[in-house]
């Protein structure tokens, strides 16, 4: 019996080291260490045994048993760790192969730069200020100290809808409704909107154009105030190294006017075509408001002050984007808008 | 204006300045030069030549070969203008000369026969041809006979010479002549001024013996002075004169005409030169012209005068519109021996609207509309005067007939230097402030605390106290002015609700796959209602320039569909655009149109391509209907949103959609219709139209959270066959009224419609929640609802329960 026990103990062994799968060795497991299997049958088979053999024969048995499971389970976790590998295998993929395409659009470039430097003046306690598109002649004229018969209004160079009505020439309307709304209180606003003038479209015109104002009122503001925010502004559109400097102007709804120009970003100064070889680039108007503005709005010009700046984002994103014509921004061709997809914070 | 700083040198010492460092320094005291031009534009190698020798050119009958004296030596050239002549003495390029735009000129045969050079035109010098004079604008120029042959030609024409051209803003007319400027660049250079001179001897013959005034428009014509000259002899004006006037920008004509352009040149004041015996009358009468009346003017334009415009008649008819052109009858012309010359003040209105309703803008009405200096309209009618007896020959008679009640003194401006510097945050001093009045050639007075100051007449844009700042910080340098930021209370800006939330209207629509395009909002006739919400009635342009760009839009549905196009003809075969922008409606009480905020969206094409997956879908109606839902739930709009089918024109009468809020319209959304689509030569194209602002100004409910419940939920579904016509979302509709509170979602998993179905029906299945926060829910409690879901749709929808 126990030469017998030995036997299957290596034919067991045997068979285990032969399975080359789970399933072969599942089936070796079945056929030796089962309910039905040989070593089982042993057992059973004991009672036929001198009860004084009985002991010993049943610790060998178990000890046979044992060894055959152990070595059982080390095959079968060789071989499932076989199986799982070949399986990783299998399963694996190309990883050069394309994403499945998450589709986003984006922001029209224009509204890019409008939000940029909305987002300047937010920071700096501005409220952003809207009003219609078209407008009264007074609001968009005479409120700014353009009266009737002014040269700079001239009929050619708007579209009017009807003698006193017509589409607003610049976004200045706003700040006299807002210096007429708030009744004499500081003010500290941005606008940003559409505008239109009679020019016809080509490379540099738009009958159709974009503005964004800023106007702040209260005591005591002084003209380097200007200077300093507009510095602060053309830092954070153009980079931090950009210096500023103001010439005399004139726009008749501010006294005294400057225009703003930056030093050039591209050639820093050493001439370029950018700057067209001046090392300066021409970027906004500004000025003290008139006090026939500020009067004419209800505030009193010898106790209160203020500026006021204007720009056209068409400009700044043609500038910082190196775009040629502005007539791009409406054609909407999405070759040019996707463009604008990286996000630049 | 077109300054030469040659002829500047003869008022202001520019201090040997390089023209661009001169220039720069005028652009940041304020006046923008916007040019420097080099008058010689690197000429070289061109002299005076002496025509020594004319014959034809054997070979070529256009051409003549010339035997020119160029000073070293005798040559022969080859000259093809009709004018030239042996005798004449002519501009010459000699071989390796270079001319303009940067031509080279060779030794070169003519058919057969050597030319060494060139017989030049002015044109060929760079001249304009509207500034060459009449009589060389068809061929070569011929030189006066004192040119010195074998000379630099250059310095005969200024072209040695270089022109700053001025911008100038509306304010600083006084910069519209040659004194204007140089009163600047004094101020800039700390420099005196040099006056021109007027001297000359009067004849004892008094102008008042030769002419009457009478002035019946005083408003328009506050004041007038004419002088008048006799024997004067008409010829071509010196070089010297006519190169200043084509350094100005002015063609030469005569001596007469030609003085009285300079003088308007040096002054800013326009005058005009009439032929007294052309006047026939003796007499000059200034008054409105007579509604109808007309006038052949010096361009030889009959031109109709309205009763607005300001003549100059001889009593009888009118011989010039005032401040704008000279009447053809009372021209100078050869024959001239006597002339009238006219210093005037017209106001800008009145010369503003003369010229703008002959569609005339000179030289002098341009002067006129920006106000002329009072003080100057003497002073420039002395200087023609002398300068034509001094050119022409002419005889000055004694004194002038003149009209005269305009207003000359200067404005006054108290201002102090405090104030001056709170405004513009600086620490100028009172003596550095008054040093800046004097180099402006100010009157000032200091004292009290305050400056007095009485700006010169020339300078109208001085009126009040911010001019004087803005005089004082440009001399002073606008870099001197320190940077600062407001101080004041500090209180939070920030966006309003309404813009926060459209900045995520664009947010969102941008995440979901969508470019934002920007269009026109001026559109034609045709466009401007198409595919409107809403409807009113259409603003209008009262002088469009094109029809395409006449109306203001109610949709923003055309132009995105154009945008579309636009691209898909440019090889896009996907596109999807939106649009945020306001539309135009009608007419209120203000007058104005009501602008609303409308978001609209355009999409075509595949929505989804994933190629090598096999994952591909076009869009369609649920794609851009899914976006809107995202949208309206994003708003915390969901439970208030509906969709119901509606018909309108343009779209796809079978797919498309009201959009509502609370049973309200705020929007639509469709198919373009097929046949819209073949006309823009699109495939299957959706499109919707939101009115933004009434979604957004829409009250929202704050936002509670309620409790996550361990409680489970329990699902039912349900599978109905149906009318093929029935909407699902009645269905929705029904089981969600019917459910009672214990139904929390209903949610449409199938749809088939097709050969397994009976003819006319479609089969729809729902999933059904019911679910309580507080307990479990008994299957009793279910079955009932449930139940009574079903009673309704059988009832309601006619809807059997499928096997
Ligand atoms: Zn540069």
């Amino acid at each position: 019996m126990e030469a017998q026990l030995q036997q299957l103990k290596e034919e067991a062994l045997q068979k285990i080291e032969a399975s080359g799968n789970v399933k072969e060795l599942n089936d070796v497991r079945v056929a030796y260490l089962g309910k039905k299997g040989p070593i089982t049958d042993l057992l059973k088979g004991m009672g036929k045994l001198p009860a004084e053999e009985r002991p010993k024969m049943g610790a060998l048995v178990n000890v046979v048993r044992e060894e055959v499971t152990t070595v059982l389970e080390a095959r079968m976790t060789l071989l499932q760790e076989q199986a799982i590998n070949e399986q990783l295998e299998k399963e694996s993929i190309d990883v050069t192969l394309p994403g499945r395409p998450v589709k986003t659009g984006n922001h029209h470039p224009l509204t890019r730069v409008v939000e940029e430097i909305e987002d300047l003046f937010l920071s700096m306690g501005y409220e952003i200020a809207e009003g219609p598109e078209v407008e009264k002649d007074y609001y968009n004229f005479e409120a700014l100290n353009l009266p009737k018969g002014h040269p700079a209004r001239d009929m050619q160079d708007s579209f009017y809808i009807s003698e006193d009505i017509l589409l607003r020439t610049h976004t200045s309307p706003v700040q006299a409704r807002t210096m007429e709304a708030k009744e004499g209180q500081p003010i500290k606003i941005i606008c940003p909107g559409k505008v239109y003038r009679r020019d016809n479209d080509d490379a540099t015109h738009s009958h159709q154009f974009t503005q964004i104002e800023g106007l702040v009122i209260g005591e005591n503001i002084r003209m380097s105030d200007l200077k300093g925010t507009l510095s602060l502004f053309a830092k954070k559109m153009f980079g931090d190294d950009r210096e500023i400097r103001l010439r005399p102007s004139f726009f008749p709804f501010t006294e005294p006017s400057v225009e703003m120009d930056i030093s050039c970003f591209k050639c820093s100064g050493s001439g370029c075509n950018v700057c067209k070889k001046t090392g300066w680039i021409e970027i906004l108007g500004a000025g003290m408001v008139h006090p026939n503005v500020l009067e004419m709005a209800g505030y009193d010009s010898k106790k209160l002050s203020g500026f006021a700046f204007g720009m056209g984002p068409e400009r700044i994103a043609m500038l910082k984007y190196g775009v040629e014509d502005i007539r791009h921004f409406y054609t909407n061709d999405v070759r040019f808008l996707s463009q604008f997809h990286r996000s630049e914070v | 204006m077109l300054v030469s700083t040659k002829w500047l040198e003869e008022y202001v010492n520019t201090q040997g300045l390089d023209p661009k460092e001169l220039g720069e320094k005028i652009t940041r005291a304020g006046i923008e030069v916007d040019a420097v031009i080099d008058r010689s534009q690197g000429m070289t190698n061109i002299v005076v030549g002496y025509v020594l020798e004319k014959v034809k050119h054997p070979e070529a009958d256009k051409l003549n070969i010339c035997q020119v004296d160029v000073g070293e030596e005798t040559t022969q050239i080859i000259c093809g203008a009709p004018n030239v002549e042996a005798g004449q003495k002519v501009i010459v390029a000699r071989p390796g000369a270079v001319l303009p735009g940067g031509i080279k000129i060779k030794k070169a045969k003519l058919r057969g026969e050597v030319s060494n050079g060139m017989i030049c035109s002015l044109q060929e010098l760079g001249i304009e041809g509207r500034l060459v004079p009449k009589a060389y604008a068809e061929g070569i120029y011929v030189l006066p006979e004192t040119a010195i042959v074998g000379e630099s030609v250059l310095p005969l024409f200024g072209l040695d010479d270089t022109i700053l051209e001025l911008g100038l803003t509306p304010n600083r007319s006084d910069a519209l002549s040659m004194l204007g400027v140089a009163y600047e660049v004094g101020a800039i250079l700390s420099e005196d001024m040099k006056y021109p001179e007027a001297t000359y001897t009067e004849s004892s013959e008094k102008a008042s013996d030769y002419l009457t005034l009478r002035v019946e428009a005083m408003e328009e014509n506050p004041m007038y002075i004419a002088k008048v000259v006799k024997n004067v002899q008409i010829k071509e004006s010196p070089l010297w004169l006519q190169n200043r006037l084509m350094a100005a920008g002015v063609r030469p004509h005569n001596n007469v005409v030609d003085v009285t352009n300079y003088v308007l040149m040096e002054y800013g004041q326009p005058l005009h030169a009439f032929d007294y015996d052309r006047l026939e009358t003796k007499e000059i009468v200034v008054r409105l012209a007579n509604e109808g009346e007309k006038i052949v003017t010096l361009d030889d334009q009959e031109r109709t005068l309205k009763s607005t415009h300001l003549v100059i008649t001889n009593g009888v008819e009118p011989v010039a519109i005032a401040g704008v052109m000279g009447g053809l009858n009372s021209e100078v012309h050869d024959g001239t021996t006597t002339v009238v010359i006219e210093s005037a003040y017209f106001t800008a209105g009145s010369i503003r609207q003369s010229s703008k309703d002959h569609g005339l803008r000179s030289d002098a009405s341009t002067r006129f509309e920006k106000g002329v200096d009072p003080n100057r309209v003497i002073l420039a009618a002395e200087r023609a005067a002398s300068l034509l007896a001094e050119l022409a020959g002419g005889e000055v008679l004694a004194g002038s007939v003149v009209v005269d009640e305009l207003e000359k003194e200067p404005a006054e401006v108290v201002v102090s230097p405090d104030f001056i510097n709170n405004r513009l945050g600086m620490k100028i001093s009172l003596e550095d402030m008054t040093s800046i009045l004097s180099r402006l050639k100010f009157d000032y007075q200091a004292a009290n605390g305050y400056i007095y100051i009485k700006a010169p007449t020339r300078r109208q844009d001085i009126k009040i106290e911010e001019d004087i700042i803005e005089e004082i910080a440009r001399m002073y340098g606008y870099d001197e002015i320190p940077m600062t930021l407001p101080v004041e209370e500090s209180k939070p800006g920030g966006l309003t609700s309404y813009q926060a939330k459209r900045r995520q209207v664009r947010a969102y629509l941008e995440g979901a796959g969508l470019y934002q395009a920007i269009t026109y909002s001026l559109t034609s006739k045709e466009m401007s209602q198409k595919f409107a919400l809403e409807t009113a009635p259409v603003t209008e342009l009262l002088m469009p320039m094109s029809e395409d760009r006449s109306i203001l839009r109610q949709s923003l549905i055309p132009h995105l569909l154009e945008a579309v196009t636009y691209n898909t003809a440019r090889q896009a075969d996907t596109v999807a655009l939106y649009e945020v922008g306001s539309v135009f409606l009608g007419e209120t009480e203000s007058g104005l149109p009501h602008e609303q905020e409308h978001l609209a969206a355009v999409i075509t094409g595949k929505w989804l391509d994933h190629s090598w997956q096999g994952e591909k879908k076009s869009v369609d109606f649920f794609v851009l209907k899914g976006i809107v839902e995202g949208l309206m739930g994003l708003l915390g709009h969901s439970k208030e949103l509906t969709f119901e089918r509606t018909v309108k024109d343009g779209l796809h009468p079978g797919r498309t959609a009201s959009i509502k809020l609370d049973g309200a319209e705020i929007g639509l959304l469709g198919q373009l219709h097929p046949s819209e689509q073949k006309a823009r030569d699109l495939k299957e194209t959706y499109v919707v139209e939101i009115n933004l602002a009434k979604v957004l100004n829409k009250e929202l409910e704050a936002l509670y959270y309620a409790p996550v419940s361990k409680f489970p939920s329990i699902t039912r579904d349900i599978a109905l066959v149906v009318d093929s016509e029935k909407a699902t979302g009645e269905l929705q509709a029904i089981i969600q009224l019917s459910g009672g509170k214990l139904l929390k979602n209903v949610h449409l998993f199938d749809l088939y419609e097709g050969e397994k179905m009976e003819p006319g029906k479609k089969s729809v299945a729902f999933s059904l929640t019911y679910f309580d926060p507080e307990r479990t829910l008994t299957d009793e409690e279910v079955v009932n609802a449930h139940n009574k879901v079903l009673k309704a749709l059988a009832e309601q929808a006619g809807a059997e329960l499928r096997g």
